[in-house]
C-alpha cells in the first residue's frame, strides 16, 4: 500500500493509505520523508515544542493544526534549521538534519515560507523570483564579474520566473517592487519563490493568512498542484474548511506535542482534538481566546458538514 | 571686497582634487556595505588608515616597492574585515556598528601611541613614502592643465592614478550590483531569513561585501596621502561621519552617488570657507574671529546638507520610488 495521485480537475484526489498499523500521534508512514524523534525546545520555562516522534508521509498534503501557541511555527523552525532543538533529531529524504543551517537544509531540497511575509521590498518581483533559483553560476563574486558565464542561465531562470509568476498571477507585476504588493500578493509571491528552486518538501506556515478570498482558492490549487508534480507539502493552517479540503493527512499540535493525526475526516471527530483546542483555554479565567471560538465554530460546522466530495 | 571668483576658482580645484576622489573611493564602499548589504559599518576610517599606513609604513621601514606597498595595504584590510566580520556578522546588524566604531578607534590610537613611534611616527605621523609613486610618473615635468586645474606633473599623477581607481571601481561595484551576486546582496539587506531560506550563505556573503567595501576604502586611503602627509588625527570618527554624509548625499544604494557626492561635498566645503573667511576678513561678520569663521564653515555646510535630506531623502541619485516604502 502506498499513495497513489492521480492529476484531476474538480474536486482533489486524497493520498490513501498513508500510515502503517493503528492510528495514533507518532504512527509510522509506508514512505515517510520526515522521521523526528524525541525533539525539543524551550523558552525559559515554557516547553514550546515537545515531539516524541512523527513522520511526515511523502508526495502527499499533510496540515499541521493546533491552536495558536501550540509550537508549530517553532516546529517549522528546527524542523528548516532556524531554530536549534534542545534535544531530538530527525532526518529527511533519510538524511540526519540535526545541526545543519538552514541554507544548506533549503538547498538539500526543503524549502520553507515564514508565517510573517518576508518579500524582499526592494527588489523587483521578478528579482525576488530569481532570487529562489538554485545553483546559479552568477552568484559567486568572481563568475559575477563575467557576465557571459551566467546570462544563458539567467535567461532560463527569468523565462522559469514568468512562467511561476503567470500560474500565480504575478506576472504583470514582474518589475515592480514587491513592497507594491498587497498582503495575499505577497503570500503568494514567496510561496512562487520557494518554487523556483524545484524543492522537494514545501513547508508553507499559514500560507492563506491575510489572502484575499478571491485568491484563496487557486492558492488551493497551486498547493494541490505541486503534489501533482511529485512534491511533498507541509502547510499550517487555521482554516479547517482548506485543510478538509485538500490535507491527506493531518497532525494536531497542542502544547508542544502531538495529540492526534490522521485523515482529515478522522480528526475532526477526534474528541482529543476538539479538546485540544478548547482544553488549553478552558481552565483560564480570562475568558476564552476570540480565535479559539472561531476555530470551534469552524470545527462544529465541520462535524455537521458531509465531506463534500 | 570679497573676490567671489576666487572662491569659485579655489571650490572648482576640489571637484577633480585627489581627496576628493579618495573620500569618492571609500563613500562607495560604504555604498556596498551599508546601501546595498545593509550593513552598519562605522569605522570606514580604520580601512582608510590602513591603506594609508600600510603604505606608508611599508615603504619607509620595510623598504617596498609601490605595489608591494599597495598589496600590504589591501591585505590588511582583508584581515581587518575577518576580524571585525567573523565574530559579528551572524549576529544582529547593530554589533558590527558598534564594534566597527570601536576597532577604528582603536587603529587610531595605535598608531597615535609613542612606543610605537619608530614606526607609525605617533601623533606627527608619516612623510617622505611618495617617492617610489613619484617615480612611476610618466608626465615629464611641466605645467599641465589650465584656470584653477593649473598643477605640476605629481598633482597630474595623483589625480590621474585616483580618478582611474574611482572609475574601476565604480566599473566593478556597478558590474557586481547587476549580476546574481548582487541581488543576493540586496536581498540580504531587505531580510536576511528570507535569503537563507532560499538556500544562501548569508554569512559568507556579507563577509565579501565587508571585505570588497574596505578595500574600496583602504584604496582611497592611500590616495588621500599622496597630496599630504600620514597623520593619525584624519582618521578620527569625524572622517566616517563625512563620509556617510557623502553617501546620503549622492544616494546610498546608486554607484553615481557617492561619487558625485564627494565631488559636490568638497566643492561646498571649500566655497563655504572661502566664503566666510573672506566675508569675515573684510569685515562682514563684526564680532566674530577668524577661528570661529574656520569653523562655521562645517555648520553651514551641515545646514545645507540638512536641507538636501529633508527635500530630496533619497539623494541625488536615489530612486523616489525606493523610498516611499522605507519602514
Ligand atoms: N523566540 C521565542 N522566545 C520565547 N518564546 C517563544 C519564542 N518563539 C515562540 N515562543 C513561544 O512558544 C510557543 C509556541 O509558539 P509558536 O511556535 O509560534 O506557536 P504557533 O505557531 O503554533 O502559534 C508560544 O507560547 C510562544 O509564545
Ligand atoms: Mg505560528
Amino acid at each position: 500500500m502506498s499513495s497513489n495521485v492521480k492529476p484531476t480537475r474538480g474536486a482533489p484526489v486524497k493520498s490513501v493509505n498513508l500510515h502503517i498499523g493503528e492510528i495514533e500521534p507518532g504512527v509510522p508512514k509506508v514512505d515517510p520523508i520526515i522521521v523526528a524523534d524525541h525533539v525539543t525546545r524551550s523558552f525559559g520555562g515554557l516547553t514550546a515544542v515537545d515531539v516524541a516522534h512523527v513522520e511526515i508521509p511523502r508526495n502527499a498534503i499533510t496540515a499541521l493544526i493546533g491552536p495558536n501557541g501550540a509550537g508549530k511555527t517553532t516546529f517549522f523552525n528546527l524542523l528548516t534549521g532556524f531554530d536549534k532543538p534542545d534535544t531530538g533529531r530527525w532526518t529527511f529524504l533519510g538524511k540526519s538534519l540535526a545541526g545543519i543551517p538552514s541554507f544548506r537544509v533549503a538547498r538539500l531540497g526543503q524549502v520553507r515560507t515564514f508565517q510573517l511575509t518576508k518579500a524582499l521590498n526592494l527588489l523587483s518581483v521578478l528579482d525576488n523570483m530569481k532570487l529562489g533559483a538554485k545553483g546559479q553560476k552568477g552568484e559567486n563574486m568572481f563568475v559575477a564579474l563575467l557576465p557571459w558565464l551566467w546570462r544563458k542561465q539567467e535567461e532560463a531562470n527569468e523565462a522559469k520566473a514568468m512562467e511561476l509568476l503567470g500560474r500565480f498571477k504575478l506576472d504583470t507585476k514582474a518589475e515592480d517592487y514587491a513592497a507594491s504588493l498587497s498582503g495575499g500578493q505577497r503570500k503568494l509571491l514567496e510561496m512562487a519563490r520557494a518554487l523556483m528552486s524545484d524543492p522537494t518538501l514545501v513547508m508553507l506556515d499559514e500560507p492563506m493568512a491575510g489572502v484575499n478570498p478571491a485568491l484563496t482558492q487557486s492558492l488551493l490549487d497551486h498547493i494541490l498542484d505541486l503534489k501533482t508534480q511529485g512534491m511533498t507539502v507541509l502547510f499550517v493552517e487555521h482554516d479547517m474548511q482548506m485543510v478538509r479540503h485538500i490535507a491527506d493527512w493531518v497532525i494536531v499540535m497542542a502544547e508542544g506535542k502531538i495529540v492526534a493525526e490522521g485523515p482529515p475526516d478522522a480528526v475532526m471527530s477526534n474528541p482529543a482534538v476538539i479538546d485540544a483546542y478548547l482544553g488549553s483555554h478552558h481552565d483560564q479565567d480570562l475568558g476564552v481566546d476570540p480565535h479559539a471560538e472561531e476555530t470551534m465554530h469552524a470545527l462544529k460546522e465541520l462535524l455537521d458538514d458531509e465531506p463534500s466530495s | 571686497m570679497v573676490d567671489f571668483w576666487q572662491i569659485i576658482q579655489n571650490a572648482a580645484v576640489e571637484l577633480i582634487s585627489p581627496t576628493t576622489a579618495a573620500y569618492a573611493l571609500a563613500a562607495l564602499g560604504l555604498a556596498i556595505h551599508f546601501g546595498y548589504t545593509g550593513l552598519l559599518n562605522f569605522g570606514q576610517a580604520g580601512f582608510m588608515a590602513i591603506g594609508a599606513y600600510g603604505y606608508a609604513i611599508s615603504t619607509l621601514t620595510l623598504g617596498f616597492p609601490v605595489w608591494g606597498a599597495v598589496l600590504v595595504g589591501v591585505g590588511g584590510s582583508i584581515i581587518f574585515a575577518l576580524i571585525l566580520g567573523i565574530p559579528t556578522l551572524r549576529l544582529r546588524a547593530d554589533y558590527l556598528a558598534i564594534v566597527t566604531i570601536a576597532a577604528s578607534e582603536i587603529l587610531r590610537l595605535i598608531f597615535t601611541t609613542n612606543s610605537l613611534d619608530a614606526v607609525t611616527g605617533s601623533a606627527d605621523g608619516l612623510s617622505a613614502y611618495k617617492g617610489g609613486f613619484a617615480a612611476l610618473n610618466p608626465f615629464p615635468k611641466g605645467t599641465y592643465g589650465f584656470g584653477p586645474f593649473t598643477m605640476n606633473e605629481y598633482d597630474l599623477w595623483v589625480r590621474v592614478v585616483g580618478w582611474t581607481l574611482v572609475i574601476l571601481g565604480g566599473l566593478l561595484a556597478w558590474q557586481l550590483m547587476r549580476s546574481p551576486w548582487g541581488r543576493v546582496i540586496k536581498g540580504i539587506r531587505e531580510d536576511e531569513d528570507a535569503v537563507r531560506a532560499l538556500g544562501k550563505n548569508v554569512y559568507f556573503y556579507k563577509m565579501q561585501s565587508l571585505i570588497i567595501g574596505g578595500v574600496f576604502g583602504t584604496l582611497g586611503g592611500m590616495i588621500f596621502i599622496m597630496p599630504r602627509a600620514v597623520v593619525p588625527a584624519n582618521y578620527a570618527t569625524t572622517l566616517t561621519f563625512f563620509i556617510y554624509t557623502i553617501l546620503l548625499l549622492g544616494g546610498a544604494a546608486t554607484i553615481l552617488g557617492p561619487i558625485v557626492g564627494s565631488m559636490i561635498f568638497w566643492v561646498l566645503l571649500s566655497a563655504v570657507s572661502g566664503f566666510v573667511a573672506r566675508a569675515q576678513a573684510v569685515g562682514w561678520f563684526p564680532g566674530m574671529s577668524s577661528v570661529q569663521a574656520g569653523q562655521t564653515r562645517f555648520i553651514i555646510v551641515g545646514v545645507v546638507l540638512m536641507l538636501l535630506v529633508i527635500f530630496r531623502p533619497q539623494g541625488i541619485f536615489g530612486n523616489k520610488k525606493e523610498l516611499a516604502f522605507v519602514k
